[in-house]
Order: structure tokens, then sequence, then C-alpha cells
């Protein structure tokens, strides 16, 4: 059995994590995966946060990526992360940069268990402050001197690629390396706010295919989460694992305790349980029944008998749920073009499932865990970023759906799960090839 | 790797300090904080071999102690190198 066989079956323990530490946020992102912007007030306490991290220890995982939200306003943040690598938990977390000052910046370069990702989504003023809101480029890479001034090497400078940005490439990673940082880009998905705006922010074919190159040609250099393994349709693997780590080796912990298969799928259909449950973290990572299905080796569905489905294993399943596709077929951005297709279908009639919770600056109903009455493809206005979003219209567009109730799309019962999907990136850059 | 041809059993190695190791039914996944990178072990008797290097004098004793055979020993020592390519284990004295 392989690696990536025994992989599928599930560890006893993540590799890794996400935990999206608050949904507090002072930006707005249009794509935000999290819908974030107001502070959940049952997110976890300190106390209760410190106990997830006893769990980690114990479970050895090795890491956790920390967000949020951003997970620099919460007034306990770095006593949370000296309380977590003080106890062999490392921690990475992302940032728009706004509490990152020179004095941070020296304690975290001091640390060889905290490695920081800067969040960038444009080369330049103009592309980043249409999609993460007026001022935040300056903020992120003032944020991004900070370290470099401090010495903190490989930081990383995290970007999601959109149609705008993906002719930037070049310079990001120029920019990258001037501040002595590593590039990082991941994918665009259709998850939380992103679900409003990822018809007309996400790469199109063309670009796709650009994208692949270039990342070929860039190999290792460029780190990407793992995020791209659908284009690997195209011929060759990009470097990786290209597994959907999504409950087999990745979660998501929320704010408030959720835990869910994958950072992409906040969702009630993906929730695997809470760790204020009696179990704890560990229980919900053992016990849960979405969890075992996920770890249940599948086969192709749809794309069984597609040429391509070695490589790509059918893409995201984040990706294909929130753009109502069905979970066993093509990603929406597969590579021969059949997740167009797919989703013109969708466009006939179906209904798409809108992401669980939305946190959003501006007054959309808090909830938790399940749907929330919001209208489709509508962002409140007056606390976004300013203007409007940078293909015109932009996040206001209709979602891929139309118009229709919010909610969760029961899922037809024996519908297969995805061999692979998204992970937001723990396996990128492994080292295989160890004998046995 | 080149570097797994250069790999010298008759040195003594050892675990790098900044490398977690954590067992799993096929192995052992390794992290190094420092690098940041993961590697795994694809077997138990590997990871039994990663484990003595810090009590033995040398790598091959290392093998030997965890039951590898003879015929084994050139597959274990790619793997060793591997390992010492990625600074998963490093240099150093036996305890």
């Amino acid at each position: 059995m392989t690696l990536i066989d025994q992989f599928k079956l599930g560890l006893d323990a993540p590799i890794c994590l996400t935990w999206e530490l608050t949904y507090a946020c002072n930006l707005a992102c249009v794509h935000c995966l999290s819908s974030s912007g107001r502070r959940d007030p049952r997110e976890l306490s300190t106390a209760e946060c410190r106990a997830v991290i006893d769990e980690l220890e114990a479970m050895q995982v090795f890491y956790v990526n920390i967000g949020g939200g951003e997970p620099t306003v919460r007034p306990d943040f770095w006593e949370l992360v000296s309380y977590a690598t003080a106890h062999r938990v490392g921690v990475k977390f992302s940032t728009n940069g706004v509490r990152i000052t020179p004095s941070v910046a020296a304690m975290l370069a001091a640390s060889d268990y905290v490695d920081v990702q800067i969040s960038l989504d444009g080369a330049t003023a103009e592309v980043n402050d249409a999609v993460r809101g007026a001022g935040s480029y300056e903020m992120a890479l003032r944020a991004a001197r900070c370290l470099a001034d401090a010495s903190f090497r490989d930081f990383k400078i995290s970007v999601v690629l959109t149609r705008h940005n993906v002719g930037q490439l070049d310079a990001f990673k120029s920019l990258a390396d001037g501040l002595g940082a590593q590039l990082r880009i991941t994918r665009l998905r259709p998850s939380g706010r992103g679900a409003d705006v990822w018809d007309v922010l996400h790469p199109t074919a063309a670009q796709q295919r650009s994208v692949y190159e270039w990342l070929l040609a860039h190999g290792e250099n460029v780190l990407t989460g793992d995020s791209f393994f659908h284009l690997a349709g195209y011929g060759e693997a990009l470097p990786g694992l290209n597994l959907c780590g999504a409950g087999r080796v990745v979660c998501l912990i929320d704010p408030v305790g959720d835990v869910y298969a994958c950072p992409f799928a906040i969702h009630a259909e993906f929730l695997a349980g809470n760790v204020r449950s009696p179990g704890g973290f560990a229980g919900v990572w053992r016990e849960s029944s979405l969890f075992a299905s996920l770890r249940v080796p599948s086969s192709g569905g749809a794309c069984a008998s597609c040429s391509a489905y070695d490589a790509c294993q059918g893409g995201c399943m984040a990706a294909k749920f929130f753009t109502g596709l069905p979970l066993d077929g093509p990603d929406p951005e597969c590579v021969r073009g059949f997740g167009e297709l797919a989703l013109a279908g969708v466009a006939g009639g179906a209904r798409v499932p809108r992401p669980s919770g939305d946190h959003s600056h501006g007054g959309r109903a808090a909830s938790g865990r399940g749907p929330v009455p919001v209208s489709i493809g509508r962002r409140p206005s007056g606390s976004g970023p300013s203007g409007p979003g940078p293909s015109g219209p932009g996040p206001s567009g209709p979602g891929p759906s139309g118009p229709g109730p919010s909610g969760s799309v029961p899922v037809p019962s024996g519908r297969r799960r995805p061999e692979r999907a998204c992970d937001s990136s723990p396996l990128a850059g492994f080292d295989a090839g160890c004998a046995g | 790797m080149s570097t797994e041809a250069a790999f010298d059993l008759d040195l003594a190695w050892r675990l790098h300090p900044q490398v977690s190791v954590r067992p799993e039914r096929f192995g052992a996944l390794l992290y190094h904080f420092g690098t940041r990178r993961l590697s795994f072990l694809k077997s138990t008797k590997l990871l039994a071999v990663v484990r003595s290097l810090e009590h033995e004098g040398s790598a091959r004793s290392a093998c030997a102690a965890a039951g590898v055979t003879p015929a084994e020993l050139p597959s274990y020592a790619a793997a060793l190198g591997t390992l010492a390519a990625s600074s998963m284990i490093c240099l150093g004295v036996a305890s």
C-alpha cells in the first residue's frame, strides 16, 4: 500500500490543521472563505484554546495554521502562540499585517516554531485593494518589511490567485524574493464570501494553463499548499502530495470550536463535531461519522472514465460543493472543460449550497452552524472594501445559481465523496521516498 | 538525490534535535521545525533504525540493532541518505 493510500485511510491525528481563532477582522475581503468580520460571542475562551492545544500536543500534531478572521486581533493571540510553541505545537499564522510591528517582528523572528503568512492578493495596491480593501496593500507591505528588517527569513507572502493577479506572478515572486520571503499561491475557492465572487474572480481557463506552466517552471521554490492539484490533469503533477487531506490528514477548527473537514468547507454538510463535546477534539477526529466516510476509498464517479482522473482525482470537494456540482463529478475548474459544462447545468436550475455562517460586517444575521437565510449573491454594502469589486459590479453579481433560497441542499443519498480535494497545505513540500 | 550514494554507514548519526517523530501504522511521520518540512518513514523497521541511531556508534550498528539484514542494508542506507539530505538526521555523537 502506498503512502498516499495510507493517507486516504486517515491518520490517528491530523498532520496539521487550520484553526480559525476568531471571526473578527479589520478587513472585509470580498473572497473571505470564512465570511469574517464580526467576532462571534461564543468563540473559544483562552482556557478553552489552551485545552485544545494540550490535546494537539498529546496527539502530536506538528503544527497549526492559525487564521481567522484576523487572528492577531484577539487580545490573547500572542499568549496562545507562546503556549502552543512551548508545548511543541508549531504555529503558522496568516495575517493581513495589522498587528505586526517592529517589536512583534523581532519576537517572531526569535522563534523556530513560528511561521508567518502575510496575505496579499495583488502585486500592486490597485489590484490588491480591489479585493482586500483600501489601504490593505500598504498595511501588508509594512508588516512584511518589519519581518524582513527583523531578519525573519522565509516568511510567506500568501496570494490567492484571481483573474486580476494571475498576470502578476513574476511580480509577486520578485516582491517575495526582495523581502527574503517565500511566495505561496493558493487557489480561490467559492467558499464563504468567495461564493459571491467566484464567478467573476476565478482564473479563466487560459489563465489556469499559464499558472500550471508557471508552477512547473518554478517547482518547489513556490509553495502552493497543494491547492492546484486539479491542474495535474494537464499532464504533469505539481510538487506536493496531490492529495485531498480533508478529514484524513487535515481539518478545520472554527472560532466556536466547530470542527469541519477542511477550511474551505464551512457548511453543516462537512461539520464533524465540536471541541467542546465530552471527547474533545480527539474524539471528533477519531469518531466522527463524517470523517469516517471521508476515509473510505471511493471511485471516480462521473470522472472515472476520464484519462486525467488518476492525476486530478476529480479536484476539490469544496469547490464542487459551493458551485452546486455533485461531489463525484468534475471540479468546476476541470482542465478538460467538464466543469464548465456541469456549471451550465447548475445554472439551469439546481440550487447551490450557501456557506453556513456569515460574520460579515454590516448586519447580516450571525449564525452558528446550519444555514442562514441570506440572499444569494449579495455582500452587504458600506463596509466592504471601498468601491466596486475588481470587475465592475464585482461581488454583487449573481452567484452561479441565480437567486434562490439559501441553505443547505440535501445531498443525494449514496453520493460518493471524491478521493481528493483541497487541503490547506500541510503536504506541499514534503520529502517522500524513504525506504520501507 | 546524489547525497544518498554518499551516505556513510560507519559514522554516528542522530535525529536532528528540531525533528519531531510521530509513529504511525505504516512507520512514522517526521517534521522538522527548522526547515518546516515533513517526511515519512515507510516502515516500522526504518523507524526502529532511526530510534536506535542515538544509541549506536554508527548507522551500520543502528541498522543491525533494528534487525536490518545485510540484504536489506542498501535500501536502508538509501533511506537514511534521503533523511540526511533533508537534515532530518545529522552527524552526531552517540550517547
